[in-house]
């Protein structure tokens, strides 16, 4: 291993995004070495709660989320490994007026990018989904979102890279990068070096500490997602559920695994720290988001939750990642830091970057989540995906 | 400083004994304990309006029990006893408990964790069935409930709570078929030095070996178990072991008693951030401690079973200890003639516990042995195969990765039962040592927490 | 044998105690003063429930509330730990875990 590894792109972070990218470059012939500090998928693509949602996003993303959705509908003949991925339908729903008015102009807005969204309110709503509690007055239903399991799908893409010939080197912490002689290096903490013609920086929440070695830091903050998961019932709860609210202590999802357990989340973010690699679920938000899941569904207050967790996730200020190519360095790309959405986004990333990458060209929009957007310190929209 | 506030978890041998020690200090802990009665599991009262007498219920160990039992009762006006209590989290100073239903917190200056320890398990093929119960469970029905666990009853395993449950059983009335255990008599007689620490409990444990001979059932020693037969709906129907001689041997029965000595309840130290440390010797990682029960964390003392399977005694010991380092780190006297003997008594339980794992060991070879189609996680019912899949074809040599992968230690246990001998598969089938494999991280809630506790905002 | 089989457990002593009646999957069960849960249904039962992944019965395992394998159902869908919730009589408890309307039925 002290031969430097020499391969056409060189990926640093092994998420869902890198590993997905991986894949995808094979796909198109070109070879890969991906190095992740940890194991793959072990940190956001492995902890978050496993949506795979359109709805409610930042409209610009929705061609990409398209394409990723897309994607996740063939996964499991892509990969040859299932990641439970289940379009159960998801429902975006409103306590207020106010909030049922603004997911129907969403469901509006949507459409010309090819969203549909059915609007239901009243008792159209409560015949078709039973469980509701009596303080929902209105919901949005995406009904080929749904969710799939954060712990295998990323797994799962680092093996079929491998599989199709990706070399992917685990338990290894990349230090330095750098551009050398038209070329790029990377050096990894005991001491190995790999290079390649192009670059792809994926390191979610450890993203910015590269790019700023080529002059471009990324305002990142780290935050743990508050997630739960009760014991296993039958499986009854098809769609994934969310709340539409501006209220931060009201914002809680949850989806029913075919297995049985529920799992939730949302609410006050916790602490965490790219520096230990630890994120810790308050208790205090634990009961918080207790008496949240019971007003969406009352009967979930016979059950017992048996487990939480946390994990490290990226945020952006104006709340979208940053994706494309470098500003400053010809063959120099990045995505990370996906703001608490990117597992949705993971296989259509992987898919779009792997264009770029070999094509210098992308048929799905992403200018927005350009890393020159924070260049002069300035930000611009904001994304607000309640 | 204003008085400091002083939480205790668990009200067995070593919580009890650290109380006592602080109220003799002039301070007034609280007491947080889940039982409905104190006692802990060990010295665990009956309910009201049973009538078996101390030594009918704790044999040679009444006297004991009984002094514990009347020292909490002159205790209890002088604490803030708190029975039905479960602390499912602690967090920045909080220890968070649920008592019938209701969240409460209890902030703390100094925090002692006394939690007790289960059964160490190793799962053997047909473990799932009805009819099989933990050693401490067996133990339990017959204490608390005056029940035998079935008609015809197997113990399986290794430790001192095979043998005295086993007796127990027989001198209560029950039918016990056979006592199995997997340590070779050898080991035994090569761990007399260190259990000679102790020589009166050397005596109590030769006494129970004379009574387990005279009992007439089937002993048998150096086994290696086989299987659990049983059936979907009727459960037990016998126990398989390969005996000393090599001889396959069935049993018939239709209840087991299963358990490899115990482990600590180390949850609570974990979610309060404690260090842990391997113990190459019992092939398992427990909170870091001094001599005197201080954690790795300033304000946070461990003690008792929980900390390192010591039994009663050790355990008390260990709850006065920690009281003594509390009372020194606040900064007020110490009994110093009672430490120092407290610390020589705290010497010869540890070089006991070392004796008593070395006569029981672990044996980590029948995990790594277990056949593919044996189920290893009782809660989720996930095979050996499927872990062994995920460590060699999968890359899950680390054991929360296998946990992510294949969901070993997600079910409701939170990993209790399957957690040591899962471990031991990964090692086994990766060739990564059990200390690079590692432990399953402790995850809140300890125990299950009711959703509608959100309804009762403390 | 039937969804009832017979009874696991036997009881060894402490019989003096009054009687109380509960009922398990509409039969009615006597067990004992001062029994857990647990101890009521299998003194009069072979199970508690059925394991929710594999075929098997099941009957607790640990009976110290560590294992949480011995959830019942009251009647009107609440869950119950049965080794350290006592019994009390006129309790009605199903050994079945609810049907897929649980969520209709808060």
């Amino acid at each position: 291993m002290t031969e430097p590894q020499r391969s056409d792109v060189l990926i640093i972070g092994g998420g869902i995004m890198g590993a997905s990218a991986a894949f995808f470059l094979r796909q198109r012939g070109k070879s890969v070495t991906l190095i992740e500090r940890g194991l793959i998928g072990q940190q956001a693509s492995g902890t978050n709660f496993g949506n795979v949602r359109r709805q409610g996003r930042y409209l610009p993303q929705l061609p990409l989320a398209n394409r990723s959705r897309a994607i996740w509908g063939r996964l499991n003949d892509l990969l040859g490994e299932d990641a439970e991925f289940l379009p159960s339908g998801h429902l975006r729903l409103a306590y207020t007026e106010e909030m049922a008015e603004r997911i129907e102009q969403y469901g509006r807005d949507a459409r010309p990018y090819g969203l549909e969204l059915e609007m239901l309110s009243g008792n159209i709503l409560r015949d078709r989904f039973p469980f509701l509690g009596p303080e929902i007055r209105a919901g949005s239903y995406s009904p080929l979102d749904g969710h799939a399991n954060p712990r295998l799908a990323a797994p799962a893409f680092g093996r079929a890279a491998k599989r199709a010939g990706a070399a992917i080197v685990e338990r290894a912490e990349v230090l330095s990068v750098e551009q050398e002689g038209g070329s790029f290096r990377a050096q990894t903490a005991d001491g190995r070096i790999f290079r390649a013609e192009q670059m792809l920086i994926t390191a979610g929440a450890w993203g910015s500490r590269l790019s700023q070695q080529f002059g471009e830091p990324a305002p990142l903050v780290v935050h743990g997602p508050q997630m739960a998961v009760t014991e296993p019932v039958p499986y009854a709860l098809e769609p994934v559920l969310g709340i539409a609210t501006t209220i931060p202590e009201e914002i809680i999802y949850l989806r029913q695994v075919k297995r049985g357990n529920i799992v939730f989340g949302g609410g006050i973010r916790g602490p965490a720290s790219a520096e230990t690699l630890r994120a810790y679920v308050k208790p205090e938000n634990t009961l918080g988001q207790l008496s949240q899941i019971t007003r969406i569904v009352p009967a979930l207050r016979r059950l017992n939750v048996i487990r939480v967790w946390s994990g490290i996730e990226s945020y952006l200020p104006d709340d979208i990642p940053i994706m494309g190519p470098s500003a400053r360095v010809s063959g120099l790309h990045y995505a990370f830091g996906f703001c608490g959405h990117g597992f949705q986004l993971g296989p259509g990333v992987g898919d779009v970057m792997a264009e770029l990458i070999a094509t210098g060209q992308t048929s799905t929009p992403i200018e927005p989540f350009t890393i020159a957007r924070f260049a002069g310190g300035a930000t611009n929209q904001t994304g607000g995906h309640p | 400083m204003a008085e400091p506030r002083i939480i205790i978890v668990g009200a067995g041998p070593a919580g009890i004994r650290a109380a006592g020690m602080l109220v003799a200090a002039g301070l007034r802990p609280v007491l947080l304990d889940e039982g409905q009665r104190d006692g802990g599991q060990i010295y665990r009262r009956q309910p009201e309006g049973f009538t078996r007498t101390p030594e009918q219920l704790y044999g040679t160990e009444a006297a004991r029990a009984v002094a514990l039992h009347q020292s909490f009762e002159r205790l209890k006006p002088q604490i803030d006893y708190r029975p039905r209590h479960l602390a499912w989290n602690v967090a920045d100073g909080v220890v968070h408990t649920i008592s019938e239903g209701k969240p409460g917190q209890f902030a703390y200056d100094v925090l002692i964790i006394a939690a007790g320890a289960t059964d160490r398990l190793l799962p053997v093929k047909g473990w799932q069935h009805a009819g099989v119960y933990s050693l401490g469970g067996a133990q339990i029905a017959l204490k608390a409930q005056a029940c035998a666990i079935g008609r015809k009853v197997v113990f399986l395993g290794t430790g001192p709570l095979l043998q005295l449950v086993a007796l127990q059983y027989h001198k209560a009335g029950a039918q016990v078929v056979a006592l199995l255990d997997t340590s070779p008599f050898l080991k035994q007689v090569l761990a007399l030095p260190k259990l000679a620490a102790r020589p009166a409990m050397l005596v109590k444990g030769l006494r129970l070996v004379g009574g387990l001979m005279a009992s007439g059932m089937a002993i048998h020693r150096g086994v290696t178990p086989v299987e659990i037969h049983g059936e979907a709906e009727a459960g037990v129907t016998g126990v398989s072991v390969r005996l000393a001689s090599g001889e396959i041997r069935r049993f018939d029965c239709d209840a087991v008693g299963l358990g490899y000595h115990l482990r600590p309840e180390a949850q609570l130290a974990d979610l309060a951030r404690c260090a842990f440390t391997f113990d190459a010797k019992t092939r398992q990682f427990w909170p870091e401690i001094d001599a005197d029960g201080r954690s790795s964390v300033a304000g946070v003392y461990l003690a008792g079973d929980g900390v390192r399977t010591q039994g009663a005694d050790g355990a008390e010991i260990s709850g006065a200890l920690a009281a003594c380092a509390v009372l020194a780190d606040l900064g007020r006297p110490v009994p110093e003639a009672e430490r120092a003997a407290l610390r020589e008594q705290g010497r010869i339980m540890e070089r006991f516990r070392e004796g008593i794992a070395e006569a029981y060991p672990w044996p980590a070879h029948l995990a790594a042995d277990l056949p593919d189609d044996a189920i290893l996680c009782r809660c989720e019912g996930i095979t050996v195969g499927e872990l062994r899949e995920a460590a060699t074809e999968k890359g899950a040599d680390e054991v929360n990765r296998a946990k992510a992968l294949t969901r070993v230690g997600m079910g409701r246990c939170q990993g209790r039962y399957c957690g040591h001998a899962g471990a031991e598969i990964v090692a086994a089938a990766t060739g990564v040592p059990l200390e690079a494999v590692g432990r399953l991280r402790g995850q809140a809630p300890v125990k299950p927490l009711p959703v509608a506790a959100g309804e009762v905002q403390p | 044998m039937g969804s009832s089989g017979q009874a696991r457990f036997i009881r060894l002593g402490e019989t003096s105690r009054a009687r109380i009646a509960l009922t398990v999957d509409g039969e009615t069960i006597e067990a004992l003063e001062g029994d857990s849960l647990l101890v009521a249904i299998l003194t009069a039962r072979g199970r508690l429930r059925r394991s929710e992944f594999g075929p098997e019965a099941r009957s607790g395992f640990c009976l110290m509330a560590a294992c949480q394998d011995c959830w019942v159902w009251t009647a009107d869908g609440h869950r119950l730990r049965a080794c350290d919730t006592p019994a009390r009589a006129g309790l009605s408890l199903v050994t079945e875990q609810p049907e897929l309307s649980w969520p209709n039925r808060a």
